[in-house]
This record gives C-alpha cells, sequence and structure tokens, in this order.
C-alpha cells in the first residue's frame, strides 16, 4: 500500500506569525492518525500545506517521495490526496448524486465530461449505500442537514480514491450518534486508505484513534498513543493554560482518572 | 432542512436508480414549436420590415445564449461581449465589404479615407472561407488568451467584470483610431450582398433569416447538451464553489477559459450574421453601453434558465425597438431602472418568476399537475435553485475556517 507522508522541516509565516515552524512529521501508508492541538496550533494550515492552498516559507513535503511544495491544488489531488473542511462545502444546487459524480469523475478527461451521466457508476452507488445518502441521491445537497453534507463530503473523497485522505474536524457539530456513524466510516475507509483527521472530540479520539499527534504554537508537541499523550504533563499544560479549549476539561479529566 | 428526511415519493427505494428523472416532453416539444413558429409562422405573418428586425434580435439571442453559459452557468459577469460580437462582425462584414467592392476594388469607405492600397490584415478575407473560420476563430482566441490570463490568475468577480467591460472600451477606441482600416466611427456600412444573396431583395434577404434561425437553433442545442453534461455540473459547482472543485482534482481555470471562449465564439458568430441582418455594423454597436444591454436583456429573462436568457434577448430587443421608437430619451433610464428591479427582486428573471408561477399554481391545483407526477427529481432540483434565489451565482462559497 503506498500513501506515505513525510513533512520535514516545515515553516509557515503569516504576515510575520509563525503558523508552524520547523515541523517533521511522517505518517505512514495505511495509517489512521488524529491531529489534535489548541486553536492557533497549525493543524489546519499543516493540511493546507499538504493539500497546496498555502506556500511554506521552507521545507519539504514528500508524499510517496514525491514534492509537494509548490505544486497546484488540482495536481495534488491527482496525486491521490483528498481533503474535506471545516465548515463542509458541498454543491447545494447539485444533488447528492451529482455530487458524487463530479468528484469521482475528476480523472475523465474534458472531451469526456462533455458527455451526459448514463446511470449511476458501481463507486458512486456505493459510495452512496456507504454514506447512507441512497434515497437522498436524488435531492440537492442544499437540502442535506449538517451531519448529512459532512457524509457527503467524505462520501466525494471516497470515491476519488485517494490514497491519503485529510479530514478537518469531520464530527464537529454532529450529534452522538452520527458521531459514531462517521467514526465507523472512518474505520472502514482506513483499511484501505492512510487517514490523517483533525479532530477535538476526545470521547471521539478515544474510540477511533490509534497515534494522536499533537501540535502546539506550530511546533511538534508529542506523539504517541492516545494514553501516552494524554499522560503527557507537557500535553495538560498546554491544554490546561487554555482553559476556553473544548477538549481542556475532558483531556484533564482524562489525564486524571 | 428537515424535509431531508421526510420520505419523497418520487425517490422509492426499490427503485432507486431507476428513478432517474424521465425525458420530460416539454422540452423537444417547445424547441420543435419554437422552431415552426420561427421557420413557418413568422416569415408568412410578419413584413419584410419585421422579419428584419426579429432576425437582429435572434442575434442578440445567440449572444445571450453565451452569456446565459458564461455568467448563468459560469458566474462570470462578462461585460464585455461586444468585443466578441464586433471580432466575429467585423471578420465577416470585411469580407462583404470587399465582395461588394468587387475584385481589385477597394471598400467604398477606404475610398473616401483615402486610403489607395488595401491594408494586408484585409487581404485574406476576400476569402469566404478564411473570413467565415475567422468569424469563430479571432473572438475564440482572444477570449482563450484572455481567460487564461485572468482566470489562471483567479480574477474573478467584479474584476473580471471591469476587466472585460475595459476591454470594450478599449476595443471601440481601436476601430474609431483607425478610420481608414475599420471604417471609424461609422464602421462598414451598406452591405449589400451576402455570398451572392441581394440583401436589398426582401426575398433573398429572407433566407439570412432563416440562417439566424437555425444557428440559434445549433446554438441552443449546444448550450442545452452542454448544460446537461457533467462539464456543466462542473461549472456550476466552479459558479458556486471555486476554490472546493480545486480539491476535488480539476482546474477551474481551464473550465472557465473554454467556456469564456465559447459565449466569445457564440458572440462571434452572432456578430457576423448581425451584418447580412442589419447591414452595418460600427463601433456603436459593440461598445460599452451595447455590451451592457446584451447582458442586462439575460438578466431580465433569467440568466439561470437557456430559455429564460433567449426570450430575455428577444423579448428586450423588442422593447428596445417600440420603446426607444416612441420614447427615445426614456429609454436608457428605464433599461437602468430594470436592471437594478430585477437584480433586487428577481435575480431569476422572467423565467424565475414564470417557474414560481407555475408552481404556485400546481401547489394549488396539484390536479392539474398530471397523474402521479410528485415532485419529480428534476423539479426538486429546480427547486433548490429557487431556494438559493436569494443568493446568486457570484456568491462565493469560502472554503475552511475562517483562518488564513
Amino acid at each position: 500500500m503506498s500513501g506515505k507522508l513525510e513533512v520535514r522541516g516545515l515553516d509557515v509565516v503569516f504576515d510575520g506569525f509563525r503558523a508552524i515552524s520547523d515541523l517533521d512529521l511522517t505518517v505512514e501508508p495505511g495509517e489512521l492518525r488524529f491531529l489534535i492541538g489548541p486553536n492557533g496550533a497549525g493543524k489546519t494550515t499543516l493540511i493546507d500545506v499538504v493539500t497546496g492552498r498555502t506556500r511554506p516559507a521552507s521545507g519539504s513535503v514528500r508524499f510517496n517521495g514525491q514534492e509537494l511544495v509548490g505544486r497546484r491544488e488540482h495536481r495534488i489531488v491527482r496525486l491521490g490526496i483528498g481533503r474535506t473542511f471545516q465548515t463542509s462545502v458541498v454543491f447545494e444546487q447539485l444533488t447528492v448524486l451529482e455530487n458524487l459524480d463530479l468528484a469521482a469523475s475528476f480523472r475523465r478527461r474534458m472531451v469526456g465530461l462533455l458527455r451526459r451521466r448514463r446511470g449511476v457508476s458501481d463507486q458512486v452507488s456505493r459510495a452512496l449505500d456507504t454514506t447512507g445518502l441512497t434515497d437522498l441521491a436524488y435531492r440537492p445537497a442544499g437540502v442535506l442537514s449538517h451531519g448529512q453534507r459532512q457524509w457527503l463530503e467524505i462520501g466525494m473523497l471516497i470515491v476519488q480514491q485517494p490514497s491519503l485522505l485529510l479530514l478537518d474536524e469531520p464530527v464537529a457539530g454532529m450529534s452522538r450518534s452520527e458521531r459514531d456513524r462517521t467514526g465507523e466510516l472512518l474505520r472502514e475507509v482506513a483499511k484501505d486508505h492512510t487517514v490523517m483527521v483533525i479532530e477535538h472530540d476526545m470521547e471521539f479520539l478515544r474510540r477511533f484513534a490509534s497515534t494522536v499527534t499533537v501540535l502546539h504554537e506550530g511546533r511538534l508537541l508529542c506523539e504517541g498513543t492516545v494514553a501516552q499523550v494524554q499522560a503527557d504533563p507537557r500535553v495538560q499544560q498546554v491544554y490546561l493554560g487554555r482553559a476556553r479549549e473544548e477538549t481542556t476539561e475532558s483531556l484533564v479529566q482524562e489525564a486524571s482518572s | 432542512m428537515s424535509a431531508a428526511r421526510t420520505t419523497d415519493p418520487a425517490v422509492r427505494p426499490a427503485a432507486r436508480f431507476a428513478a432517474r428523472p424521465a425525458v420530460r416532453w416539454p422540452g423537444p416539444v417547445g424547441f420543435v414549436a419554437v422552431g415552426v413558429l420561427l421557420l413557418v409562422v413568422a416569415p408568412l405573418v410578419l413584413s419584410p420590415f419585421r422579419l428584419d428586425l426579429l432576425a437582429k434580435y435572434l442575434c442578440y439571442a445567440i449572444v445571450a445564449v453565451g452569456i446565459y453559459l458564461a455568467w448563468g452557468r459560469g458566474g462570470m459577469l462578462t461585460l464585455g461581449q461586444g468585443v466578441f460580437f464586433g471580432l466575429g462582425g467585423y471578420a465577416m462584414g470585411m469580407h462583404l465589404k470587399l465582395a461588394d467592392a468587387g475584385e481589385g476594388n477597394l471598400p467604398d469607405f477606404m475610398v473616401w479615407s483615402g486610403v489607395e492600397t488595401l491594408p494586408a490584415i484585409w487581404g485574406p478575407f476576400r476569402n469566404p472561407a478564411f473570413a467565415l473560420v475567422m468569424v469563430v476563430v479571432l473572438p475564440t482566441v482572444v477570449a482563450l488568451i484572455l481567460g487564461t490570463l485572468v482566470f489562471r490568475q483567479r480574477v474573478r468577480g467584479a474584476y473580471f467584470a471591469v476587466l472585460s467591460q475595459a476591454l470594450a472600451a478599449a476595443f471601440v477606441i481601436l476601430l474609431v483610431g483607425q478610420q481608414g482600416l475599420t471604417g471609424g466611427t461609422n464602421g462598414l456600412t451598406n452591405v449589400q450582398f451576402f455570398f451572392g444573396l441581394d440583401l436589398y431583395d426582401p426575398t433573398q434577404k429572407r433566407t439570412v433569416y432563416y440562417v439566424a434561425v437555425g444557428a440559434l437553433g445549433l446554438v441552443f442545442l449546444a448550450a442545452w447538451q452542454l448544460t446537461h453534461s457533467r462539464f456543466g455540473k462542473l461549472l456550476v459547482a466552479i459558479r458556486d464553489g471555486e476554490d472546493r472543485v480545486r480539491f476535488l482534482g480539476y482546474d477551474p481555470a481551464v473550465v472557465k477559459t473554454i467556456v469564456y471562449a465559447l459565449s466569445a465564439a457564440m458572440a462571434g458568430i452572432a456578430g457576423a450574421l448581425f451584418v447580412p441582418v442589419v447591414g452595418i455594423l460600427g463601433p456603436a454597436d459593440l461598445g460599452v453601453v451595447p455590451s451592457i444591454e446584451m447582458l442586462v436583456a439575460v438578466a431580465i429573462g433569467g440568466r439561470f434558465s437557456l430559455v429564460g436568457a433567449v426570450g430575455g434577448a428577444i423579448l428586450f430587443n423588442y422593447g428596445s425597438t417600440v420603446l426607444s421608437e416612441q420614447w427615445p430619451s426614456g429609454w436608457l433610464y428605464l433599461l437602468g431602472g430594470l436592471f437594478i428591479a430585477v437584480m433586487m427582486w428577481a435575480p431569476r428573471g422572467l423565467a424565475g418568476l414564470l417557474a414560481d408561477g407555475w408552481a404556485a399554481a400546481r401547489h394549488r391545483w396539484p390536479g392539474r399537475a398530471g397523474p402521479a407526477a410528485p415532485v419529480s427529481p428534476a423539479a426538486a432540483t429546480e427547486g433548490a435553485a429557487t431556494d438559493a434565489a436569494g443568493q446568486p451565482a457570484e456568491t462565493t462559497v469560502g472554503v475552511g475556517g475562517a483562518k488564513p
């Protein structure tokens, strides 16, 4: 299985503000990696750099040995890297089916796109089933609930068959049952993809994470299993120092229990 | 939002994917009906003068199809379609003027301007095939170059609109400044023959009208196919979330450039037909104001609807003829007011109002909706467009969080 991500000496600067400094990170093929950290830790920025949305000041990001820095966004997608966004963005005027179909067609040539869609491909049909959106296939994506949108986004990712998936807070704002379903979905996906997830939800983390990377102020704070990370005094300090952070309480409780 | 959970009779689990939107007969039937109306009824009913006017409206309708694609579908506010209209028109006009003048002679305006030898650019246009190719190639190439430069740099929204309008202004200045080459302010006038047809003879000129109808039909079908293809869906996706589309692995700049060039080619064809229809083409037909008028017509008809855009162009130009004859000073004010009113209260234009009215009627008298026709999936999609009417095409969907 391919899908190895290597970040080396990464520096990202926004108008003098160091969002990420000298970050090294390796995600092995097939891994389900969680990325946590207080607000401003550089989590989303990291994903932005990997996907070509943000240019780093220096450093390298390699995917299966290929340098990603300097490539345009859609080229990176074509290398097999897919992502979702914090606020899910689906195309509201298109139906659920059209959203998925569009995502699945990205390797077609322009001329091939000029034809009408005939029927539903197996891949899209499977994604509809996986995400539980089959009954809504012909509804415009604009009518979907928040959770359904998130699933549609994940579905759009799955049909692209990327080897690396980057998910930015996939369960934010979801109900408990929706979260559990999403977790199962991720576990399923992680079987044959490399997945990196940004998530704040500790319960979710505990249930589904194997390896966790903690970022703080753009630096790598620590890395390890959920238990190791929670026991790390530095992590506790970082989260305690920011009392407003959503995860603080649960994390501290977790560590002290 | 809550409607998502309710069971939708149109999507029965048993026939999930069989529930593809059925072929809707009003489309093809309507197309043929309008075709018959234009090809058979109009020539019988209308005087040659009125038929000429109708042919002119059809030219604008061809431009409207292009604007519908670029603006309605692609979200590109093209305020300078007059440039492409002009490029196509001059390519045609140059050939017709040369043909009118006859072998070895100069077009009339050159003689008046004291030009003694045919300018080099004009030479190749003596060849009809070359001229016809240029009608499409010139606007396409200009749009491709401009599109590549602009869309790759992610220039969009108002910036693109201003840029395209500036192009129209510059084009007019160029044309006016080159009196001997372009006919200056007057442009190309008194075109008499169109590939052997005497345009001063109503019966012969009728052929030009038929050509215009045919061209509109073809352009319409092309736009229809594009709209319903995956490419069309991609275009809408780019309109509503260009940044998101990038992360699906598509290059929005390429798609937008192609569509912009296509709309330019359509405007070019329209311009080329305008010359034999009207007999004159000058800077006044393709500057900033005419370019805006082309756009306003589409806005009024309904930029999200192909039929709306075409209907809008014909109605608008008809209104323009009638009103500017009777009330020339007021027309421009009315035009501006109408545009503002449409953008504020009916962003989907007349087509949107009609669709809403139709939906309301069906809601009120469901019996008339025909047997077993609950909200069809296709209708549901169009309903979504209704929902989003408050935030039309330019709504850029922000991607990601608030972080830079």
